[in-house]
């Protein structure tokens, strides 16, 4: 077997996987739920949701936490998720791992309860200024807001607690962030800057806030009761993405150090491609060249024809415009063949887990490679007749299974795409 | 894998409270300091000088969707851009790739005050708080925040498409982002690249999560390697640097001139126990010391000014009396995810001179020198976590 690719470069290969999702802890627990069409998707429990539009979320509500902090969440999240995919790995002693740390998070700002805790601190009494905020801030009280706000502390918390070596990127590329991750680990293995890299992508943040700030993007889904229907991507009732949670996580390695440590390959990570569009902040160009663009060249940097992909995981959000588009970019490069080849959206089970699902959907691409399985895409009852693909709709089914291709496309113009494989080539 | 290209600077795009050109940065440098002590007082900043927007982000409703830091970062990447010789290149732009380090987005602190004035007295907290929230939140405040927008902004302003990925992470968050692009130029796995980054210090809600941390200074300017001794702390800067980092061959091919040659980065982020940071730096110099001629180099220091941390890199200098050193934080303020994109810039701008600027320290850590200068060390020490250390030189 060769140990570098199509391009002369060292092969890069996945031997540890860890997810969290509103679905469950762990790769087991969450492939079963998945393929047996099971939503996470349900009423948000975690704040009053009184005099909102969308009152549903794919919460992770079984994780025990001091305060209800959406960092604080993220950062459990991502160390259940990195627990299990080092554990997998094999790799390195513990709180050792050999190789830098990626991180997608996202955001962090100070929370509504914080302020809160400023303004009653102040002892304020009528007019309230940002004085009274700043003078509570400077006695020192609350100093642990300040290391919680910070937006390293979140990567440091997992580096220390991992032991990854270097200094720790933590990224933000909106919805690909958990994709950006990934790609990150993979180029600097390529650069053989490091023979392993732990890739994470975590996310905890449905709050109050977060949950009306993309209500008023009017990105939401508003189909409330049930909950679990909510999420329909790619049928023509769909009417946006269901905000969710979780975390995934990839250990990824080089092939020959991989092999020479005796580790059990359970994929590769054949080619990323990504592509930004300059056409607006929320929107994607309509003719759906960056998109259609980023696909190419995972492909290219795969060294893989169309014809070699037989699943799409698609980003597939169930966002009129997201799904719309994606159906343009994969009828452009596949021809004919994209109303035949399977394409399946974890999201109508587990909501779109924003900066975290990259990564979560490429542990679930891995699985299908792995379980030669392809999950279904639920809440399918009314085809959009505009959008005639292969949705593998609400059963999962077997399948011969070679080649991944896994889309993850975000606001600010954000595409990257992978292209992953059960087996070097 | 080849031996690793050579990586050149070929732009920059720097703004901050001393100009918006490189040169007239340069004279400013030659200027005792000054900073704001007034308008946010106690806190001192150093805010940037006004510039007219539309220079480089003619659509008014471009601006609109943007918040001051984005501004700022969208208009130094388009002066990056400029000096590079590749603004309105949409062959090049659309291959170019980016990576930006940003900070905290700003808030509508008048909402977010008249939210809090209320909770105070709402009968029902969470019925309140949501109904205020869905009135007073606007939409394009949101797309202000987001952290990766300064990047979807530089996209859609200036055209530059071929890949966009934002870090986070203060002082590291801007160190990386350099390191990053210019690792995969050095591998081939990029060949131009914009990096850089933007902080906007002139707000309360930006001051607050460092005045909780208690790091800033209080009421009076002072220099950086003084501050130790009065309880140390940051003054924080609004500063936007962008770098355009491009392979050696790709610059020479359509005739581009480098403006310094970024020889190398490294970065950590140790355990801050006594002494880590100081032997941390060290070991990064060990790193470059065979490459670094003292008789013709110096040190450009992003020293924060926080007690301690402060001290432990002026430790490390002490180590190397033969290289005259300069803390930009005196000038500039501290701009956590620009400071070393800042810094880098500063570098070449010194060497594109041949010589130092003055000495701006009464605590005599800062020397005269009149040497050609022809290589600078710059260090990035964040005010919290991450160390790094890179050297900046004179091609030819």
């Amino acid at each position: 077997m060769a140990k570098t690719d199509h391009a002369g470069r060292p092969i890069v290969v996945v031997t540890g996987m860890g997810v969290v999702t509103s679905l469950g802890a762990g790769r087991e627990d969450n492939w079963r739920k998945l393929t047996a069409g099971e939503s996470g998707v349900r009423e948000i429990a975690r704040f009053s949701t009184e005099g909102m539009k969308t009152r549903i979320a794919g919460t992770v509500d079984f994780v025990p936490l001091e305060q209800q902090i959406s960092a604080d969440l993220s950062e459990r999240l991502a160390e259940i998720a990195a627990e299990e995919a080092i554990a997998q790995s094999g790799i390195g002693k513990r709180s050792d791992f050999p190789g830098p740390l990626f991180m997608a998070v996202a955001p962090i700002e100070l929370e509504w309860e914080q302020r809160e805790a400023l303004v009653r601190g102040s002892g304020a009494n009528e007019s309230l200024g940002y004085s009274d905020i700043l003078r509570t801030a400077e006695t020192g009280r609350f100093h642990d807001f300040y290391e919680r706000v910070l937006f390293g502390s979140l990567a440091e918390h997992i580096a220390e607690r991992f032991g990854t070596k270097g200094s720790p990127i933590s990224l933000q590329t909106a919805c690909a962030s958990g994709a950006t991750a990934i790609q990150l680990g993979v180029e600097a293995i390529r650069r053989l800057e490091t023979d392993a890299a732990l890739c994470v992508a975590t996310d905890g943040s449905v709050n109050r806030e977060a949950l009306v700030r993309f209500s008023l993007l009017s990105a939401l889904s508003t189909s409330n009761h049930p909950a679990h229907a909510a999420s329909r991507p790619f049928s023509k009732n769909r009417d946006g993405f269901v905000m969710a949670e979780g975390a995934g996580v990839l250990v990824l390695e080089n092939l020959a150090t991989a092999q020479a440590r005796g580790a059990t390959i359970l994929g590769v990570i054949d080619g990323c491609g990504e592509l930004a569009d300059s056409f607006h902040r929320t929107r994607s160009s309509p003719d759906g060249k960056p998109i259609i663009g980023c696909m190419r060249r995972a492909l290219s940097d795969a060294g893989l024809e169309p014809d070699e992909i037989d699943y799409i995981n698609p980003h597939g959000t169930s966002t009129p415009e997201n799904d719309k588009m994606e159906y343009l970019g994969v009828s452009a490069i596949f021809g004919e063949r994209a109303h035949g080849i399977p394409i399946s959206s974890n999201k109508s089970m587990i909501g779109h887990t924003l900066s975290a699902a990259g990564a979560i959907e490429a542990v679930f691409s891995l699985l299908t490679l792995e379980h030669q399985r392809l999950p279904p895409t639920i809440n399918y009852e009314i085809p959009d007749p505009a959008i005639p693909l292969d949705v593998v709709p609400n059963k999962a089914r077997d399948a011969r299974v070679t080649h991944v291709l896994s889309n993850s496309f975000g606001f600010g113009g954000q595409n990257a795409s992978l292209v992953m494989s059960r087996e070097p080539r | 894998m080849a031996d690793p290209r050579e990586v050149w600077i070929t732009g920059i795009g720097l703004l901050s409270c001393l100009g918006e050109t490189l040169d007239a940065h340069w004279q400013q440098l030659h200027q005792p300091s000054t900073a704001d002590t007034t308008s946010f007082a106690p806190y001192v900043v150093h805010p940037a000088v006004k510039v007219d927007f539309d220079k480089q982000i003619p659509k008014k409703g471009d601006q609109r969707q943007m918040e001051t830091w984005q501004r700022m970062g969208v208009y130094a990447a388009g002066l990056a851009l400029d000096s590079a010789g590749l603004k309105g290149n949409a062959e090049l732009l659309s291959e170019m790739d980016m990576i930006v380090a940003a900070g905290a987005g700003e808030r509508d602190t008048n909402v977010d005050l008249s939210i809090l004035d209320g909770l105070r007295h709402a009968e029902s907290r969470e019925a309140y708080l949501n109904q205020r929230l869905l009135n007073d939140l606007r939409p394009t405040l949101f797309l202000a925040q987001l952290a990766n927008l300064m990047a979807g902004n530089i996209s859609i302003v200036h055209g530059v498409t071929g890949s966009s990925r934002t870090f986070m992470g203060e002082e590291a968050a801007g160190v990386d982002s350099v390191r990053v692009a210019r690792a995969r130029i050095a591998a081939g796995q990029s060949r131009l690249s914009l990096a850089g980054a933007a902080n906007y210090a002139e707000r309360w809600d930006i001051l607050l999560p460092y005045a909780l941390g208690r790091t800033l200074t209080h009421d009076q300017h002072r220099r950086v390697w003084e501050r130790p001794g009065a309880a140390g702390g940051m003054e924080l800067g609004s500063t936007a640097a962008f770098l355009v980092l491009e392979e050696k061959q790709h610059a020479l091919d359509r005739g581009a001139k480098p403006i310094a040659r970024l020889a190398s980065i490294e970065s950590d982020q140790v355990r801050r126990t006594s002494g880590a940071i100081t032997e941390r730096l060290e070991r990064m110099w060990s790193g470059i010391a065979a490459k670094v001629k003292p008789d013709n180099a110096a040190i450009l220091s992003g020293a924060s000014g926080i007690a301690g941390v402060t001290e432990e890199e002026r430790a490390f200098l002490a180590r190397h009396p033969g290289l005259a050193v300069r803390a930009t934080g005196t000038h500039l303020g501290h701009a956590p995810e620009t400071q070393f994109p800042a810094n880098i810039a500063l570098a070449a701008a010194a060497i594109q001179h041949g010589r130092l600027y003055p000495a701006c320290d009464g605590s005599g850590m800062e020397r005269p020198m009149d040497a050609r200068l022809r290589q600078v060390v710059v260090t990035g020490v964040g005010h919290r976590r991450g160390e790094s250390l890179a050297l900046v030189e004179a091609v030819g």
